[in-house]
């Protein structure tokens, strides 16, 4: 009876999951099937069923470079990251291991920074980047995407950190270890999961953010966001044609998803169960 | 000893080319067909100016407002050339952000261009944005439809006319909607359609001293007249339905008649597109007999920043784009039907445009039927037919078009929708000043 009982609670679950999965999942794989219809299959409204036509793919490629954006976008996506790391270890180790009573404020002030709305700072941070030459240069773009994302990792990190023991960062200290050592020997290697989460979700972040992106290049710097909204038409139909931009623009980060997912689940589940 | 002249000719040559220095125009564009056609035609201007470099920056419409203002307003220089329609461009002018167009060359022959649209892109007698393509809006009609119902389209119908017809062509039940109209909030989306229909209820946003007229009886003639005939003949959500929307469903044979851009009429009669093309006729937008047809007036236009270091170079292109030649080179590549329509009087005397657009007559006359200067029965203090060519018109409108699709919708009454609209446009104008 109990074995019963637990063969169709697992079933349930397993439907479950399926079923949340597959509305997860959904809008992607509505956009792959529209992106393989006619313009004017992708206009008659919602079938789950396209010609399979690959002529939008044809279409967009022939009317833009995707391979310039594309490059700009790996560019911008792994060096915010990088940069975003180099900052963000140092800060969060010190916030993990040697808290402050104003520790939890100043993560709290980070945080906070991302529920502001972007468009309130737009024309400053377009000054800026207008009188320091940064706007449209992949320079400028990282350091946007950084500065966006940086209170994310601080946060990620720094919630990773708090589950390592700090006896064993101590033990290291009695050892002799340096504060360097200390974190390159000790504390990164325990460490790796969560940084490799960090990582992964850092460049996905970076390479879906299309605010700034949009606002702050023009053509040089211009990353696959801009590529994708220049499908979009005022008059006329572009729906499959958009939709075959946006499944190239989003391919390869889904690669990427795809291929490290079990590091990115054992580094988000990192410290959940204890 | 020999390898001077060798260096001497290098140092020459690398001279010479610093002195054939390419200069890049930076150009900010919509993705519409035209636009994509021109870049694809862009080899024969670079052939003539091979020291001219063309690059192209295809945004959304929205962002492309958002970014050519902010890089304007801030002297940001990211763009050489801006494509931007007749709502920016006298209010840009007028702030001195656009340079004039006065030197677009002698061949130019600016007295070609349609009047209406001239003198939409033109302030204190200056031309400051050049017309790559112009539009109004005209009812477009299944004429098989129209014969089944028993009636004939007049070339100029009044509004009772086009309910009256729109009730008797709707087929719920073949999936036929008498007509489709606009729905979509947003300034340039259903507010587009019912400020220029109200214009022809003799309706105007504001007064002489810039007072908001949506209280007057003229207003809620419009509405009501349009929630109506939508609720009775119009499609299901229409209040989600915006240009691409009702093109979709006029292509697939699901509208009676369609009041929209002029421009729609290429797409409809397409055989490839749409499955009615060889059953659409054409006339002009609807009246009350009070003197103004509910049409309005726009062109996406290539202007020149104030803040361009390249402004010889820009002008050349603009002049080469917008040119008769451009005309008759698209018309030779890509035939007379796919030329970018509504900015040259001399395209509409051409005969084999004429022969290869149908539509080209009523398109033209629409496009004179529209008055920027003259809008509304009534007295207006504000130049453009359907916006009001201030600043503030915007923001304001997209909230006047969120309370007018919400009537639409049924979610909120017209009086209601009405009152709030007077309110909100009332605070708006007073915050800015205007009394």
């Amino acid at each position: 009876m109990a074995r019963a009982v637990s063969t169709r609670r697992k079933l349930t679950m397993t439907i479950l999951v399926w079923l949340v999965a597959l509305i997860v999942f959904f809008p992607i794989l509505y956009t792959i099937i529209t992106s393989l219809k006619t313009e004017g299959e992708a206009a008659a409204g919602f079938s789950m069923l396209p010609s399979f036509t690959f002529e939008s793919y044809a279409a967009v490629l022939d009317q833009q470079d995707y391979f310039r954006p594309f490059f700009n976008s790996v560019v911008i996506s792994i060096g915010s990251t990088i940069v975003a790391l180099l900052i963000a270890v140092p800060a969060a180790w010190a916030m993990a291991f040697t808290p402050t009573p104003k520790t939890r404020d100043v993560l709290m002030w980070m945080l906070s920074t991302k529920m502001m709305p972007a468009a309130g700072v737009l024309v400053p941070m377009y000054l800026i980047f207008l009188n320091t030459g940064l706007l449209d240069t992949l320079l400028g773009l990282t350091i946007i995407l950084t500065l966006v994302n940086l209170p994310i990792v601080v946060w990620m990190l720094y919630t990773y950190f708090k589950e390592i023991p700090v006896d064993i960062l101590e033990a290291a200290r009695m050892d002799g270890a340096t504060l360097g050592k200390e974190l390159v020997y000790v504390l990164l290697p325990m460490a790796v999961p969560g940084i490799a989460s960090t990582l992964l979700l850092n460049v996905i972040l970076a390479w879906n953010e299309a605010f700034w992106t949009l606002r702050l290049s023009t053509d040089d710097a211009a990353p696959l966001t801009a590529f994708i909204a220049s499908f979009s038409s005022p008059q006329g139909q572009f729906l499959a044609k958009l939709s075959a931009a946006s499944v190239l623009a989003i391919l390869p980060i889904l690669l990427l998803g795809w291929f490290s997912q079990k590091q990115l689940v054992r580094g988000l589940t990192f410290g959940a169960v204890k | 000893m020999k390898l001077l002249p060798l260096f001497s000719s290098a140092l020459v040559l690398a001279l010479g080319s610093t002195a054939y220095a390419q200069t890049t125009l930076t150009i900010a564009t919509v993705n519409n067909g035209d636009m994509v056609r021109m870049q694809g035609l862009t080899d024969d201007f670079t052939a003539k100016n091979p020291d001219i470099q063309l690059q192209w920056v295809t945004l959304e419409e929205n962002i492309l407002r958002e970014r050519v203002t902010t890089d304007i307003a801030t002297k940001g220089g990211q763009f050489d050339v801006m494509t931007i329609g007749t709502y920016e461009v006298p209010i840009w002018a007028k702030n001195s952000w656009l340079l004039p167009l006065d030197n677009l060359g002698d061949a130019y022959d600016v007295d070609d261009l349609l009047p209406a649209i001239r003198g939409g892109l033109s302030a204190d007698g200056k031309l400051y944005a050049a017309p790559f393509y112009g539009e109004s809006s005209f009812i477009m009609y299944r004429k098989d439809l129209m014969e089944k119902a028993g009636l004939t389209m007049p070339d100029a119908p009044t509004w009772d006319f086009v309910a009256d017809a729109a009730r008797k062509m709707t087929d719920r039940a073949a999936e036929i909607n008498g007509i489709c109209l606009r729905g979509k909030a947003g300034w340039g989306e259903n507010m587009a359609f019912l400020t220029a229909m109200s214009n022809s209820f003799g309706a105007r946003w504001f007064d002489e001293a810039w007072k908001p007229q949506f209280d007057q009886p003229e207003w809620k003639n419009t509405l009501q007249f349009y929630v109506d005939l939508m609720k009775d003949a119009g499609p299901v959500g229409a209040s989600s339905n915006g240009f691409n929307e009702n093109l979709t469903l006029f292509q697939q044979g699901k509208c009676g008649m369609w009041i929209d851009a002029t421009v729609a009429a290429s797409f409809v009669t397409n055989a490839k597109e749409s499955t009615v093309a060889d059953k659409v006729g054409f006339a002009l937008a609807p009246d009350t007999g009070l003197g103004k047809r509910g049409n309005w007036l726009w062109a996406w236009s290539l202007a020149i920043p104030a803040g361009s270091q390249k402004a010889d170079a820009a002008q050349k292109f603009i002049s080469w784009a917008t040119s008769k030649d451009y005309l008759a080179l698209v018309a030779a590549k890509e035939g007379w039907a796919n030329v970018p329509p509504g900015t040259r009087t001399s395209l509409y005397t051409n005969a084999d445009y004429q022969a290869a657009a149908p539509f080209a007559k009523m398109t033209l006359d629409s496009i004179n039927a529209a008055d920027p200067t003259n809008p509304a029965v009534k007295p207006v203090p504000y130049t453009g037919v359907q916006f009001v060519a201030i600043p503030e018109f915007a923001g304001m409108a997209t909230t006047v078009g969120q309370l007018f699709s919400a009537a639409l919708a049924g979610s909120t009454s017209v009086d209601d929708a009405l009152a709030q609209a007077q309110q909100s446009v009332d605070r708006e104008m007073k915050a800015a000043g205007y009394y």
